[in-house]
């Protein structure tokens, strides 16, 4: 038990480290690194935790998805700066700014902090049998799958994950609000094109996978659809113009089917005499893997074009412009 | 014998770690710190992976982590490549 006390002391140490590390640099991209590092330490530390489904989602899409999207941020505005190497106006206004700003994030997550710490002492108050957990596994059985958690996201508050999607939706609007996605990678040399070869196979099963074990072990749609993701940002880093990702109608179809599944279900249950989103028992586990599968697309189209950063231009005789 | 076995590859395996971890910082230039990143960090996931293997004494597990030790070693392969590569092409440049 001790080795495991000085493993949590190390992980958290760590941890605390790796964000002062981040947050103190003035580098962007030297940030953007210390922040994928904090991402995987912080899934180590879900691992440690029994939480292998927030693990797995954290490792993918706060270390992964993230960095790769924020490293692309970092790269654009460095272009950017190329560009126009004019000086901001108000230089001294927008210190001013710059500090209040940073002052009011500051005090705010500090309260955040101190909210999140008295509702854990509220939490460790309570009584074992007053918990949400006892109550899911008690009904876990009538839900349609073996693993509490999907049983909660997909079943008990199906609800919170209909919203979830409808704010990924959401985020697709706005990506698409942003216009014409940035121009793609140049092709890339024999080692990262044989790389990419066999491991967006591999991960295009892995995530079919996490989708199917998602009823019964960690798993699901989420942690399905960002290792979707990560397949085709291999294939963009490769310098493929077209990874897999639709375009037109096509796309739209895949951005709403998360959502439009979701209320299709519920609405068909309601005809049916059920209440919302109020599965029958012996149905459970299909609808819930219907679900899960239109929302697994929806996930990965929303993380693929926040990656493209706009709308994906369907003309193929566009010239490739290196970057 | 066989935990024995176990704990020497796990042991021996955390030493190309720590090797690994000291070239990185002490050595002079990119491309001989990645070489001692990556030949260090792949032999010593290796050796670890074996003494995992040994420990579980489960086939289906063993097959996991060596699958999970071969998909580390191309893309640790990969990436030193291209980050040498990348390096190599600004050296050229400027």
């Amino acid at each position: 038990m001790t080795a495991m006390l000085v493993l949590d002391i190390l992980l958290v140490l760590s941890l605390l480290s790796l964000a002062t590390a981040a947050l103190a640099t003035n580098d962007a991209r030297r940030s953007v690194i210390l922040f994928m590092a904090f991402g995987l330490v912080l899934a180590l530390a879900w691992g440690r935790l029994l939480a292998p489904d927030v693990a797995l989602a954290e490792a993918a899409i706060g270390a992964g998805l993230s960095g790769a999207l924020l490293l692309t941020a970092v790269r654009d505005q460095a272009h950017r700066a190329l560009r126009s190497s004019r000086k901001p106006v108000h230089e001294r206004g927008r210190a001013n700014l710059r500090v209040t700003l940073e002052w009011t994030v500051t005090l705010l997550c500090i309260a955040l902090a101190g909210l999140l710490a008295w509702a854990l002492a509220q939490a460790f108050d309570r009584a074992p049998k007053d918990t949400l957990a006892q109550a899911v596994s008690a009904n876990l059985a009538i839900s349609g799958v073996s693993n509490p958690v999907t049983a909660v996201l997909l079943n008990f508050r199906a609800y919170d994950t209909l919203l979830e999607l409808a704010v990924l939706l959401t985020a697709a609007l706005g990506i698409f609000a942003l216009g014409p996605a940035r121009p793609g990678h140049r092709a890339a040399g024999p080692v990262f094109d044989g790389l990419a070869r066999w491991l967006v196979p591999a991960l295009i099963l892995t995530a079919g996978y996490l989708l199917w074990v998602g009823a019964h072990a960690p798993g699901g749609a989420f942690q399905a659809g960002a290792t979707l993701a990560a397949a085709a940002v291999v294939l963009r880093l490769a310098g493929r113009r077209s990874v897999g990702l639709p375009t037109g109608h096509t796309l739209h179809v895949a951005m709403v089917a998360g959502v439009s599944m979701f209320l299709a279900v519920g609405l068909g249950l309601l005809v049916l005499g059920r209440p919302f989103l109020g599965y029958p028992p012996a149905w459970a586990g299909g609808l819930i893997l219907l679900i899960e599968t239109a929302a697994m697309l929806a996930i990965a189209a929303t993380l693929v074009l926040a990656f493209f950063g706009g709308r994906p231009t369907p003309a193929p005789g566009v010239a490739e412009k290196t970057s | 014998m066989i935990e024995v076995m176990a704990s020497l590859l796990t042991v021996s395996g955390v030493g190309f770690y720590l090797a690994g971890s000291i070239g990185l910082l002490r050595l002079p230039d990119l491309y001989s710190r990645l070489h001692a990143l990556t030949k260090a960090d792949n032999l010593g996931l290796g050796l670890l992976i074996a003494g995992l293997a040994l420990h579980t004494q489960d086939l289906l597990i063993a097959l996991k982590l060596v699958l999970i030790w071969l998909a580390v070693l191309a893309a640790s392969a990969a990436s030193a490549h291209l980050i040498a590569q990348h390096a190599r092409r600004r050296e050229t440049q400027s």
